[in-house]
């Protein structure tokens, strides 16, 4: 299936849950990111059980701690 | 409060512009904005802030200027090593700006002591360099109903929101607690690149003009993230989170807290 995952297209197999989606994008640690699906943020919880969708954005938004 | 002829020659470049003119200039000249941290992001908050003539600019900063800190805080200059950043960049706003009236703050800010600095203000700017401290700025900002911009950089990325308490989506929203120990560099680690500092920094003062001015759109309900290798920006819409812990519908952060997690371990530089 289909997915925008970081502005950017991606083919992916169905039903690819967020953690795979991490792994895949080689996001070292989940700890490192919050995600966002469609606009709304997906609690951390649930990024085991969240199965994603076609044409789902998804984001990774980095924690960045600098200044 | 009349300019005099040097005022109005200082600001002219505003006063001509249509969304300013010396009503606009006058907003600014009443106008009271903090910068918290005088490092990367707060050296180009505070000369452009200083430059245009804010009325009253709060500098907190605990630190003293370190060699390492000049390759992107342009506040300060070689001489101003082991100075206080406080002192430092206020010597550098009173060369550019004797309109302004600098209040220093020489302390780094806590559960303790952040309310009643912040009262003060119209509009924060986040400049500092840890995680606890982005979620305190946060945290007392939501309950003091104080409008601030969030930044973070790190490496060549950078990222910016700016939080209209009880309005529009605020930091916890998105991050809802500092990451695990070490599992994000900070930028002594990981290292930074001068000039983001200086983009993001900047993007943190056009908020607080466009507030003081009440023109344009702020950065909020958005983060808006900047690629320095790419030299390319991205606005992502991101709503209000419901299960916010500090301004969703059941918060469960009703006071501040000070996160145990030492500054120093997270990079202090």
């Amino acid at each position: 299936m289909e997915l925008m995952v970081n502005g950017k297209m991606l083919e992916t197999t169905a039903n690819i849950s967020v953690v795979e989606l991490l792994n895949q994008k080689n996001v070292e640690s989940p700890d490192m990111v919050s995600v966002e699906i469609n606009g709304r943020i997906l609690s951390r919880e649930k990024f085991n059980l969240t199965k994603l969708q076609e044409k789902d954005q998804v984001e990774f938004l980095y924690f960045m701690g600098g200044g | 409060m009349d300019y005099t002829d040097d005022q109005l020659e200082r600001y002219s470049r505003h006063i001509i512009l249509r969304d300013v003119g010396v009503e606009g200039q006058m907003k600014i000249s009443k106008a009271k904005v903090l910068v918290i941290g005088a490092g990367g992001l707060g050296s180009p908050a505070l000369l452009y802030l200083a430059a245009a003539g804010v009325g009253t600019i709060g500098i907190a900063d605990g630190d003293v200027v370190d060699l390492s800190n000049l390759q992107r805080q342009v506040i300060h200059a070689t001489q101003d090593i082991n100075t206080p950043k406080i002192i430092s960049a206020k010597r550098k706003i009173n060369n550019l700006n004797l309109d302004v009236n600098v209040v220093t703050y020489e302390e780094m800010l806590n559960s303790q002591n952040i309310t009643r600095i912040i009262e003060e203000y119209d509009f924060i700017i986040d400049g500092t360099d840890n995680f606890p401290a982005k979620f305190l700025v946060n945290d007392a900002c939501i309950f003091s109903k104080k409008p601030f911009s969030h930044a973070g950089i790190l490496q060549f990325f950078g990222q910016t929101i700016t939080v209209v308490p009880g309005e529009s989506t605020c930091y916890r929203c998105i991050f809802h607690k500092p990451p695990p120990l070490d599992v994000v560099p900070s930028c002594a680690q990981a290292g930074v690149i001068g000039v983001i500092a200086g983009v993001i920094g900047t993007l943190q003062a056009n908020e607080a003009m466009k507030f003081i001015l009440e023109k344009g759109n702020l950065i909020t309900n958005r983060l808006l993230t900047f690629d320095a290798l790419e030299s390319k920006f991205r606005d992502l819409p991101i709503k209000k989170n419901p299960e916010c812990p500090v301004c969703g519908e059941k918060p469960v952060i009703t006071e501040l807290m000070d996160y145990e997690q030492a500054a120093c371990k997270i990079g202090t530089k």
